[in-house]
């Protein structure tokens, strides 16, 4: 992949333009910032892997109570948190992808949610480790390389989750622009083209796995930190599916992608939202529609009636 | 022993509710190649029209049923004749996409018309009154749904296997252009057979309303389970989606009655395991 | 010689074979239920070696590339590459010792430009493949060894284009580059011919001259004009058995073979092969 400046620059400018001319919505912005480190993270798998899956929000989840666990009981510096929460979401990653990743398709979409599901229930039935319905909280998060504490604003929340979207998006893209990422995207192509060149499949699909599944714990810890409560909807099908709605919205494939389309699902969510609940169902659900009826060339042709 | 059979008779309940639901899905899944994320919301559909007939309208229970599912089913093949035809040599994702996204605009509007709350169907005096069966005695509701979902196997498997619409069917989803050719009527074929399945999922909307309560983030919410009973059961076999809905249900009603606090974690381990012995489905009806 | 394409130790002329057998097959065998595809199959294939494999439609011509490949696993017999036993070994662990193959039906990543998928054959052989953190810009050896071989099949004008945008017959064309990227002992060709139009056909003819001297071939084709010229030995399938082993010269006059081809009615390429074995 060559490298391009131009998005890292964009979100800089407008992650700049939210922090000084619209404060108040420091928090929507770092909420979409964590999420997007996940939908990124889901992006690899099933943008680059090809192996579209209901069940992301496991490792998602398993990062947020690791990092609050550690918070609570051990120390509340955030980046042992980071890394804490990391390291879980690539542990349980290695764990199901060992199981899952033998399988293709539908079947291995569902085992995916099975084993969210179970993952779930698990950190229901272990309330006194999770704390159930209740949630997980009590903890506080440390101050930022030993710099500054969050404060109410939400100005320290904002530039550390930023900062922690850049650093992810650049080391993703330099993983995906590797021969790794090449060969990840030739199995999602044409599997058996890649097996004629010799390439051991498994392998490079469970190592992908696993780093999506480290950076999912990542999205998970920070999410953790910044709002200082983990709930198990955090580990929950709804999070899973809204991700690979955001994901589809923005397009799979160049992880700049699915930035637009957190961006563009949160901020609909959030206004629609404010008006009904249900609102924001009509939006996407008409998008999503629409995307699809309409095929590309034809979006081209609209932009342009519209200029 | 009253547990036991209290854990059978329920979970053979949700269990033939879960089946009803699903066959649709099933069909159009296994035979018909098309992925319908949406399918929940024609369960929904029966359920709600059914609720507005009866309570609102004041209609009797069977003909507020019988109507639901009615208008169910045609609701379902319009949608299928002006939309979703366009959608079958789209790649899967597509297909899932869409589906999502009618999914969501059925909730949203379910929201629009009805409001966020539970929508309720009255049962007639008939249906609540308990059953002697000798052995036991049985909520005549819950004998309702076996006896139906029963029913709804045996003429699934009789249409498919000896019917006219069966070998037209089948002739249709092997070969769409040869059967044409041989004078099918194919559009009507797909059109009837994704009415019927969305038919049956109004039924089981209505049937299974007090255990799957209608609500308008219904399709969503159960989305998951008539997945798993259709990957576990195998896609395309009715007898398959029967097993697995049997199974699966019975597992996660006992899970329920002896288990609580674990909630829904054995009816997924149990998919899990099912779903990596036979990838294809119990019982697959023997297609790539 | 192209400097991009190596000399091994046992460069061969063709027409003066030294028996070198790179490839073994004893008595293979396969069935599919009570169809037995593959009978008893033993053959031998020497470096530098150009064998053509014909048959009619149904033989079991591909399936004797997919059992040695490691597609299929074998009911009987065992495949030897360079004296090494391939029983239980996987696809990927084949063509790490050293075998490649084409496809009937081209297989090629679609969106993927045709000099990384050349890079990454090279990756693969050189065991970069695994590296998580180098960019594929970084590798400029590599990319030269690419270029290389694109040179050489004459096709470096499409370096930059995804096959999904190519013709048929180029297709097939980077389908042959990705195999010589490999550095096979042995490259298997499965009717590198099907499928190409009559106006790209000499491409890949003029591509097949240019495989290096020292690589042994196996190449199932229809086109009897091809193999006839292509191979030094021919060997004949007819229902997954070896009916005829020799020089093209002897498999035209075999009267078996003549038999096994007239004998079947309803393969279209009949009448041209009669005419085709008929030296008259």
């Amino acid at each position: 992949m060559r490298i391009r400046v131009a998005p890292y620059l964009l979100i800089g400018l407008v992650g700049a333009t939210i922090y000084f001319f619209f404060p108040a919505q420091l928090p929507l912005a770092s909420r979409i910032a964590t999420l997007a480190i996940f939908v990124m993270s889901l992006d690899l798998i099933v943008g680059h892997g090809g192996l579209a899956t209901l069940g992301h929000s496991a490792l998602y989840g398993t990062g947020a109570y690791t990092a609050g666990l550690l918070a609570l009981h051990s120390s509340s510096n955030p980046l042992l948190g980071l890394l804490a929460g990391g390291a879980a979401g690539a542990t349980v990653a290695a764990l199901s992808g060992l199981f899952v990743l033998r399988y293709q398709g539908l079947t291995f979409l569902m085992l995916t949610i099975a084993v969210g599901q179970i993952i779930q229930n698990l950190a229901s039935k272990f309330r006194a480790w999770t704390g159930g319905d209740d949630g997980l909280s009590g903890f506080t998060t440390g101050k930022i390389l030993g710099l500054a504490t969050f404060d109410l604003q939400g100005r320290v929340a904002f530039l550390y989750c930023t900062g922690v979207l850049l650093i992810c998006l650049w080391m993703m893209r330099r993983l995906m622009g590797s021969t790794f990422g090449l060969a990840c995207i030739g199995i999602h192509q044409n599997r058996l083209r890649m097996a004629a060149l010799g390439t051991e499949i498994q392998p490079k699909l469970l190592t992908l796995y696993c780093l999506s599944g480290w950076f999912a714990g990542i999205a998970g810890a920070l999410s953790a930190q910044v709002n200082q409560i983990v709930g198990l909807d955090t580990l929950g099908f709804e999070l899973s599916a809204e991700a690979l709605v955001m994901l589809v919205l923005g397009g799979a494939g160049s992880l700049f992608g699915a930035i637009a389309g957190t961006a563009l699902f949160t901020t609909i969510h959030h206004v629609a939202s404010n008006i009904d609940p249900y609102h924001w169902l009509f939006v996407i659900g008409a998008m999503l529609v629409c995307g699809v009826l309409i095929p590309r060339e034809r979006w081209g042709v609209l932009m342009r009636a519209r200029a | 022993m009253t547990l036991l059979a209290n854990i059978l008779i329920d979970g053979i309940a949700y269990g033939m509710v879960l089946f009803i639901i699903s066959v649709g899905l099933s069909v159009t899944l296994g035979l018909m190649r098309f992925v319908n994320l949406a399918h929940g919301a024609f369960a929904m559909t029966g359920g709600y029209l059914a609720s507005w007939f009866i309570r609102a309208q004041d209609w009797p229970f069977a003909f507020g049923a019988v109507g639901a599912v009615v208008l169910t089913g045609l609701l379902g093949m319009a949608i299928e004749a002006l939309v979703l035809r366009r959608l079958y040599r789209m790649p899967e994702l597509q297909q899932v996409l869409f589906t999502i996204g009618l999914s969501f605009l059925f909730v949203a509007s379910a929201n629009l018309l009805a409001g966020p709350e539970v929508q309720l169907i009255p049962l007639p005096p008939w249906l609540k009154d308990p059953i002697d069966l000798g052995i036991r005695t049985l909520p005549a509701q819950r004998l309702l749904v076996v006896l139906t979902g029963l029913l709804v196997m045996m003429i699934s498997v009789l249409i498919m296997k000896y019917s006219r619409f069966g070998i037209w069917l089948r002739a249709t989803v092997d070969n769409t252009q040869a059967a044409s050719a041989l004078g099918i009527p194919v559009e009507w074929v797909y059109a009837l057979t994704f009415g019927a399945g969305a038919a049956l999922a109004g039924l089981g909307g209505i049937l299974g309303a007090e255990l799957l309560p209608l609500e308008p983030y219904y399709p969503i919410k159960y989305l998951v389970l008539v997945l798993v009973v259709v990957a576990v059961g195998g896609m395309g076999s009715v007898a398959g989606s029967m097993l697995a809905a049997l199974v699966l249900g019975t597992i996660d009603t006992a899970s329920k009655y002896l288990a609580s606090d674990w909630g829904s974690l054995f009816y997924f381990l149990v998919m899990a395991l099912l779903l990596a012995w036979r990838p294809q489905g119990l019982l697959s009806p023997g297609r790539t | 010689m192209n400097a991009a394409v190596p000399q091994s130790g046992s460069a061969v002329p063709s027409g003066a074979l030294v028996p070198d057998p790179v490839l073994e097959i004893r008595r293979l065998g396969k069935s599919f239920g009570g169809l037995q595809v593959t009978r008893d199959i033993s053959l031998t294939l020497n470096a530098g070696e150009r064998l053509g494999l014909i048959g009619p439609n149904g033989a079991g011509k591909t399936t004797l590339i997919n059992l040695i490949t490691g597609v299929l696993m074998p009911d009987t017999g065992t495949v030897y590459l360079n004296a090494v036993n391939l029983n239980g070994l996987s696809q990927p662990q084949r063509v790490k010792r050293g075998l490649a193959r084409t496809f009937q039906i081209t297989q090629l990543a679609p969106k993927i430009t045709t000099l990384l998928q050349v890079e990454m054959a090279i990756h693969e052989r050189n065991g970069s493949i695994g590296n998580l953190w180098r960019s594929v810009d970084a590798y400029p050896e590599v990319r030269e060894e690419a270029m290389g071989i694109l040179e050489m099949l004459r096709i470096e004008s499409l370096a930059q284009r995804p096959p999904i945008t190519l013709a048929y017959g180029e297709q097939r064309l980077v389908e042959i580059a990705l195999a010589i990227a490999l550095r096979p002992r042995v490259l298997l060709l499965d009717e590198p011919m099907a499928g190409v139009p009559e106006p790209e056909r000499h491409i890949v003819l003029n591509a097949l001259d240019r495989l290096p001297p020292e690589l042994a071939i196996l190449m199932i084709e229809h086109d009897m004009d091809l193999i006839f010229n292509f191979a030094h030995r021919i060997i004949v399938l007819a229902e997954g058995a070896l009916l005829a082993d020799g020089a093209p010269k002897q498999i035209r006059n075999h009267p078996a073979v003549r038999i096994a081809y007239l004998g079947l009615g309803s393969d279209p390429d009949q009448p041209m092969i009669a005419a085709e074995l008929d030296p008259h």
